[in-house]
């Protein structure tokens, strides 16, 4: 076995709350990510997934536990940049414009104005902007801002893609035209992308591994394999194995959550009995 | 889907600047026919010629204590007066007098605005950086702006001298508040998801400054600019009005001429104009600038 690019190790998160208990977000995780996977992280509101991510990109420390990335910590893979992200929302800067907000890591790193635009130009042909290189984010629909937002986090090109529900604001119909755009980009790049949605179809659709997570404590029920023959289009989605993975991944929610709420002692988060079908029905 | 973008922001701005431009001039002309009006029907009894060449008085028919000459000088007069000498037996007229008088302290307002903006900035840039500086300092910037700044000028007189500086940092005080509030917000203002993709890139504390934090505050430090510009000639007019403050400016004009009110209110008159005009002077060269720096965002031709 190589050695992953993400290897997370019993990794806990405790949020400290006022009453001074403190909630457990993540409770000893171990998970492997391997070179040019597609891991999604799937679970209702609460389960911890965004914390898990953040984790992963040394957006925030872990309580217990080890994150390495590419051998090394996760804040030296910071530091050395492997990352790119996307938020749910675009978070692009309005006083930029398309091909400036593409820029801006490039900056950052301190590439020279002709590399940088070379880059840039070569990224928004990857997400099909090169039309809009001029125009200003609020010029642009939603969908298109998300692809710009894409396009920066690819620019210095990244070891892992760190997405964290980029297509949770965006209409059904938007959505799915963006999984195929992200499955080619992902597809032309390799970059190892983790991916955190609560939609399970996109789940299922995108990725080469599903790690179903539940609630209070924010646990990995299990881990499933996603078979779909590649590139996955339209008959995949109306494939009977699409549908079978698409079953199993919301039976393990169901479970999960189900053992969850059973064992629930100590939850001090309110919304503890919130359902299943609120937090994972895309 | 996409808007029809090729400039954004050219011709928009012109329009609006220019249907300002009309407004305001319309507005200026329902004031002095007001200001006309009231002296047509309150005011002191005037001369002047009829059709037929002789001298007629015409009488107003009430007596409002408002619009008396001595309140309310007729609009001409003070027109007129501008063209006379400043004061008998000297040739420069009072027009010329008080746009020299603008001139000066236009310059001391400048500096003490370019002071007063960079204290704040810095104040902002070093309260974002730093909760135990901010905590330790903001209750003496906001203590600073509870003394009345009349108080307060001859003390910056005596220790700063009656030149020049004095005057600035009058100005500098009075402008860098507003500033440094506005900063304050504006370069906390960008989203925090928009830090972590700084910090994503291992940017640095300076680099978050320079390509998030000071863009994302830029219309938040333009509207306090354009409330400290107005306030700089405030400053500069008491640090000029201070005794023994200034032989020059329209502070000092605007003390002589109050003395000297009974005999020629109009004189008076002027200088509160030429003194807002002044104002508006630097309220519209802020605007103009932040049109400037601000194009191409979607807010830009707001506010």
């Amino acid at each position: 076995m190589p050695q992953p690019v993400v290897a997370i190790s019993s990794v806990s998160k405790t949020f400290a709350t006022a009453s001074g208990v403190g909630t457990t977000a993540l409770d000893r995780i171990s998970l492997d990510i391997q070179e040019g996977e597609f891991v999604s992280l799937i679970g209702p509101s609460g389960c911890g997934k965004s914390t898990l991510l953040r984790v992963i990109g040394d957006l925030t420390a872990p309580s217990d536990g080890t994150i390495e990335v590419n051998g090394k910590p996760a804040r030296q893979a910071r530091m050395d940049r492997d990352y790119g992200i996307v938020f749910q929302a675009p978070v692009l800067f309005d006083w930029r414009s398309v091909e400036a907000n593409v820029a801006l890591p490039l900056e950052i790193k301190g590439m020279s104005r002709t590399q940088r635009e070379q880059r840039v130009g070569e990224m928004l042909d990857l997400v099909e902007l090169r039309d809009f290189a001029r125009h200003y984010p609020y010029q642009l629909s939603g969908g298109m801002q998300q692809r710009v937002s894409i396009a920066r986090a690819l620019a210095l090109e990244p070891r892992i893609l760190l997405m964290d529900e980029p297509f949770g604001a965006l209409d059904e119909m938007t959505r799915e035209r963006m999984n195929s755009e992200v499955q080619r980009i992902w597809e032309r790049t390799g970059t190892t992308i983790v991916f955190v949605t609560h939609s399970i179809p996109e789940a299922v659709f995108l990725s080469t591994r599903v790690a179903v997570m539940s609630p209070r404590p924010g646990r990995i029920v299990e881990v499933i394999d996603i078979d779909l023959p590649r590139p996955r289009n339209e008959d995949t989605r109306e494939s009977k194995r699409y549908f079978e993975l698409i079953t199993d991944v919301r039976e393990k929610l169901r479970g999960g959550h189900n053992s969850a709420d059973g064992s629930g002692a100590g939850s001090a988060i309110p919304s503890a009995g919130r359902t299943l079908a609120e937090g994972s029905v895309g | 889907m996409v808007t029809s973008a090729a400039a954004p922001g050219s011709t928009p701005v012109y329009r609006s600047a220019l249907r300002g431009a009309l407004v305001a001039l319309i507005f200026l002309a329902a004031l002095l026919v007001v200001w006309e009006g009231a002296k047509l029907l309150g005011g002191d009894p005037w001369r002047f010629k009829n059709d037929a060449g002789q001298e007629t008085v015409y009488q107003p028919p009430f007596k409002w204590p408002i619009a008396t000459d001595l309140s309310l000088p007729h609009v001409w007069k003070i027109w007129d007066a501008l063209a006379a000498p400043v004061q008998r037996q000297q040739e420069q007229s009072l027009g010329g007098f008080l746009l020299g008088a603008a001139w000066h302290t236009g310059q001391e307002a400048a500096l003490g605005l370019l002071a007063g903006a960079i204290l704040g900035f810095a104040l902002a840039a070093l309260f974002v950086h730093s909760k135990l500086a901010e905590r330790a300092f903001m209750p003496y910037v906001v203590a600073s702006q509870t003394v009345p700044i009349l108080a307060l000028a001859p003390l910056i007189a005596f220790a700063f001298g009656n030149g020049v500086f004095g005057i600035v940092v009058v100005a500098t005080y009075l402008t860098f508040f507003p500033v440094a509030i506005a900063q304050l917000r504006g370069l906390s203002s960008p989203d925090p998801r928009a830090l972590e993709l700084m910090r994503s890139c291992a940017a640095s504390r300076w680099t978050i400054l320079w390509k998030l934090r000071m863009p994302a505050s830029l219309p938040y430090f333009f509207a306090s600019l354009k409330i400290a510009a107005t306030a700089s000639i405030v400053g500069a007019i008491v640090g000029e009005g201070n005794p023994g403050g200034s032989q020059f400016g329209l502070g000092r004009s605007i003390l002589n001429f109050n003395e000297q009110y009974g005999s020629g209110p109009e004189k008076l008159w002027a200088a509160i104009i030429a003194s807002a005009l002044l104002g508006l002077t630097f309220f519209l060269a802020v605007r103009v600038v932040e049109l400037v720096v601000l194009r191409g965002r979607p807010d830009a031709a707001a506010g």
